[in-house]
């Protein structure tokens, strides 16, 4: 299943919901979509949407790290919520738990 | 007695997709887990994205991916005819990369969620690596 991937703009931060699988493929796209969004919006906080996200691997894991980097120069905040199983699992077996905060609920990411 | 299958990809990403699913779908005819199955989407995931990524610099070339289901026993092979891995055993490392924007974390899910691992290659022969899972007996 392709990547699939919406942006809204809130008072305080930017959300980008990612649905499907995020690999080699689609990790180009989802690069250009956040770093594209961020300039336009002019947004300093990013929140990622992986309520449907059924997949990712090293390649995905990848492209978030890069965006976690931008992020910290701009100086902002970056989160993950509803992330679940299989994917879950990875982000804190590849240590990113460790980096961006994973929680469960938009609210509880908006005040991390 | 044994099943097998095989599929001949072109080195792009969007195949990595392809070689996934469709051996998920063989590894189903085994007693994997969900779970299971799911780790090993991640290790195929892995080993084509390498092949893709790296076997044919500037070019595409083939990627085989083959797998073979006998008894519980699980046998995926991903081969390419590449450039190859001047040092298998760094690139193996946790977060070896020769790329931006990548974590060096492919060998280190294919060892996690696979029972065994082997990688051959050199300089010019192409890479092939071999990943083994067997399925567990279930509770119930």
């Amino acid at each position: 299943m392709p990547v699939h991937l919406t942006h809204q703009l809130m008072t305080n931060y930017l959300i980008i919901r990612v649905s499907g699988e995020l690999d080699l493929h689609a990790a180009l796209e989802f690069r250009h979509k956040v770093e594209d969004e961020l300039a336009r919006t002019s947004s300093k906080h990013l929140l990622l949407d992986f309520t449907a996200l059924t997949f990712i691997d090293s390649s995905g894991l990848g492209a978030i790290l890069g965006r976690y980097r931008t992020i910290r120069q701009l100086p902002g905040k970056m989160s993950i919520f509803g992330a679940g199983g299989t994917v879950r699992r990875i982000l804190e077996l590849a240590g990113i738990s460790k980096l961006i905060p994973l929680c469960e609920t938009e609210r509880q990411a908006a005040s991390c | 007695m044994a099943n097998r299958m095989g599929l001949t990809l072109l080195s792009r990403s969007d195949n990595v997709g392809v070689a996934r699913v469709a051996l998920a779908a063989f590894a189903a005819q085994l007693s994997f887990t969900l779970s299971d199955l799911e780790e090993i989407k991640v290790a195929v995931s892995e080993a084509v994205t390498n092949a893709v990524s790296h076997a044919y610099p500037g070019a595409e070339g083939e990627v085989a991916v083959s797998a073979t289901a006998d008894g519980d026993l699980l046998t995926v092979e991903v081969r390419d005819a590449g450039v190859g891995i001047p040092d298998v055993a760094a690139a193996r490392a946790p977060s070896f990369t020769t790329v931006p924007d990548r974590m060096g974390l492919g060998f280190v899910f294919m060892e996690s969620f696979m029972d065994e691992l082997e990688v051959s290659s050199a300089p010019g022969q192409g890479t092939t690596v071999t990943m083994r899972k067997r399925c567990r007996p279930q509770a119930g």
